[in-house]
Order: C-alpha cells, then structure tokens, then sequence
C-alpha cells in the first residue's frame, strides 16, 4: 500500500507513476463529449468508440488513451506554469469504472434495452463531467465505500 | 439536457461540503487509544488522515500537514491507510478519503476535514486548539 501505516513507518512506495495532473481532466471532457453524443444520439458505435478508449485508460493508464496522447502532443506544449503531477493510479481507477459503466450500455445496446442503456450512458456522463468540471476524485468517493461493502 | 443539469448541481453541492474543516461538539469521549494509532498523542493536537490508493487528493493532504506539523514539536501527524483498517473507518463514519480527523491532546475529535483542506483552514484550527 501507498501510504504509512498507523503503526509503523514510512513504507516505501514501489515505483510510482506521475503524470500530469491536467491530462486526466482534459480527458474528461472529451470523453463527456463523446459520451454525450452517444446519449443524444443513443447510438451503440458511438458507446463501442468510448468503450475503446476507456480499454486503453485502464489497462494502460489514462495517459495512453487517445484523448491522452491528443493532449501531451497539442495541449501540454501550449500551457504555462508549473506541471502538477498526480499519480496515475487514481484516474486509471476512474477508466476501469468507465469501463464497467460503458460495457453495460455496450451490452445494452447492442440487445437493444434500451432503458438499460440510458442509465448507464447518463451516469458514466455524470462521472465524466464531474471529472472535468470539479476535478472531482471518483476513487476517493466510491473505493473506500466498495472495500466497506465487499468486505462486510 | 437534465443529466447535465443534475450532474452540476451535485457537484457543487459536493464542493461546497469539502471545502470546510467541520468543528465537532464538544464531547469528553476519545474516538482513537493511543494503541490503536500506534504512537502518542501530540501534546497539543494530533491530526489523524486517513487516505487511500486510488484517490490524488490524498497526497497533496499528506504534505500539507507534514509540512504544516513539522515546525510543532506538539502536534502530531499520523496518515493511515484507509483500506487495511476497516474497523476504524465503519466505527469513525468515515466514507470517503482524505477524511482528516482533528484530535485535542485527549484524543477527543474537535474538528473533521473531508476532501483535500487549505492551509489556512488547518492553521485556523490548529489556532483553535490551545
């Protein structure tokens, strides 16, 4: 684990990723764009492309993703200032919840339930645009309340 | 259109809550032993964090307080991994990470910071504690 241990000291972390913390959140966007779309449109191939990109965010990391390597290569050159860097970890959590709500409406999709596919396009947008927006921390939320519940 | 809608709303309620330091009741009762944190108590204050793996705001709340303890002979930092101390988490209430807990020198919670805190909102509190 990460982080020092009540009862004991500073354990060392084994090789931790930084990234560029803006990276992540400039994903976001794009991804709620697309996801939007995909919603608007209830299209299925637009679900299979963010599907595709989530695949990569979690099994690579999020800095892999198209939307990834699109803002190392054209945005990160353009901003000033100091990089903030974050683990990668964290937001790579974030693509594997991606991942399990965009599989569902892939399914859905696909077997044309079309309520099922609905509701998990709206909430994997929800997630993504609170990523964007609020910078918000979907590991810090829902991890701790998933280990709470596996483990009752 | 209301996905949106609903999504935004949430957010910045969710904001809102976590960017605040709590001031808990005053009670006589400690949350945390001593054992249980595995070292003593500051003789002052003992800021008790609980973090996780996955969550970023975690390491920036982890070095804003060490810096912040670090001149205070007399109070303590303590950063504990959420995940491997699942009693302590379901008995404190304590639902998502960083969730900072702001204990007097008897280890009676003063004071609670969910989400990532400002250092002048740690200081403040600190200030409130004498």
């Amino acid at each position: 684990m990460t982080f020092t241990q009540a009862n004991s000291t500073a354990v060392s972390i084994p090789s931790v990723t930084l990234i560029d913390a803006r990276g992540p959140r400039f994903g976001a966007a794009i991804t709620s764009i697309i996801l939007a779309i995909a919603l608007v449109a209830h299209s299925p191939v637009v679900i299979a492309i963010s599907f595709a990109f989530f695949l990569i965010g979690a099994i690579r990391g999020p800095q892999f993703t198209p939307q990834g390597l699109f803002f190392k290569k054209f945005v990160k050159p353009r901003l000033s200032g100091e990089t903030p860097t974050e683990d990668a970890r964290p937001p790579r959590f974030a693509q594997q919840v991606g991942l399990a709500f965009t599989v569902v409406a892939l399914v859905a999709g696909v077997a044309s339930w079309s309520a099922v596919f609905t509701v998990a396009v709206a909430l994997c947008l929800a997630a993504a645009l609170l990523n964007a927006v609020f910078n918000f921390c979907l590991g810090c939320e829902i991890y701790l309340l998933s280990v709470r519940l596996r483990s009752r | 259109m209301i996905v949106v809608g609903l999504t935004l709303a949430f957010g910045l309620w969710h904001k809102a809550s976590r960017s605040r330091i709590t001031a808990k009741k005053a009670t006589l009762t400690p949350v945390l032993t001593e054992t249980e944190l595995g070292q003593a108590f500051g003789s002052r204050a003992t800021f008790v964090q609980f973090s996780s793996a996955f969550c970023s705001p975690c390491r920036a709340t982890k070095a804003l307080l060490t810096e912040v303890t670090a001149d205070l002979p007399d109070v303590v930092h303590v950063d504990i991994d959420a995940e491997s101390h699942l009693h302590l988490i379901r008995r404190l209430s304590i639902n998502s990470t960083p969730t900072t807990l702001i204990l007097n020198r008897d280890g009676v919670e003063v004071g609670r910071a969910v989400g990532a805190p400002k250092r002048d909102q740690v200081l403040a509190a600190l200030a409130a504690i004498l």
